[in-house]
């Protein structure tokens, strides 16, 4: 009877060691497809930290980028937010919520024949920036503004 | 399998407006169930849009994104008849591909 505890505890401690590889491959394997996938940018928790990440640490404001968000959000859930960047050859947009856990929502690489638009939806936690940063001829610009939210939608 | 999107794609001039939606559940890996687990994370990680099989736009997604997402672009050049093409990818490696043509400004 004892001898089959035994036995039967190791075969259980093998399935378990067994499964532990099988997640670690799934992890592996998700990181490589997503080569391009800005991992560091998405898993940052400050804004600094995502600028960095996305290499506009010294990016400059800029007028010629147009925030299209609503002043009061009811439901933070969703909150549509479009930029407009009408700096030529606008290669990259970014929308960063700035006080949400995960600043950085969004990345669009545009190429040629895209034009520097881009429209979504995002969750906001809470009242704060928005952060459009337009990658333009190898340069980073900026702009924000405030979007007061009344229900957070990231519960 | 992943429902199938929403496409709409008008030329207005010689631009076209492409309006996008996808259904998908957009988990936070934030919210939790009934019985206080945390629901794990469940997003789409990339769009990419092709016209006429070029890229267009390549869009990096977190779980930020609103649950069954809407992406709004403007494809300069596009003529009646084009085709764009959209396709997603989530964080467990799903896919799902649709298509549509560019029609006339009604």
């Amino acid at each position: 009877m004892n001898d089959f505890r035994r036995s039967f505890l190791k075969l259980a401690g093998g399935v378990g060691a067994l499964a532990a590889a099988a997640a670690a491959g799934v992890l592996r394997s998700g990181q490589a497809w997503a080569a391009t996938w800005n991992k560091a940018g998405f898993e940052s928790k400050a804004l600094a930290d995502v600028l960095k990440n996305l290499g506009a640490a010294n990016a400059a404001e800029s007028a010629d980028i147009v925030i299209t968000a609503p002043d009061i959000a009811e439901n933070g859930a969703v909150v549509p937010v479009a930029v407009t960047s009408k700096i030529a050859n606008t290669q990259q947009i970014s929308i960063v919520a700035e006080k949400n856990p995960f600043p950085l929502a969004a990345t669009f690489d545009v190429s040629s024949g895209g034009e520097g638009y881009v429209s979504t939806r995002i969750k906001m936690g809470q009242t704060s920036n928005v952060w459009a940063v337009v990658k333009a001829d190898g340069k980073f610009y900026t702009a924000k503004k405030e979007v007061k939210i009344t229900v957070g939608g990231c519960g | 399998m992943a429902e199938p999107m929403k496409i709409r794609a008008t030329l207005q001039g010689d631009v076209a407006d492409v309006r996008i939606l996808m259904l998908h559940p957009m988990e936070t890996g934030q919210r939790k169930d009934a019985k206080g687990e945390i629901v794990p994370q469940y997003f789409i990680q990339s769009v990419l849009v092709t016209h006429n099989g070029k890229t267009v736009l390549d869009a990096q997604w977190s779980q930020a994104v609103s649950r069954n997402p809407f992406l709004g672009l403007r494809i300069k050049g596009a003529r009646v008849g084009d085709k764009i093409s959209v396709t997603w990818t989530d964080n467990k490696g799903e896919k799902r591909t649709d298509e549509v043509t560019v029609a006339a400004a009604s």
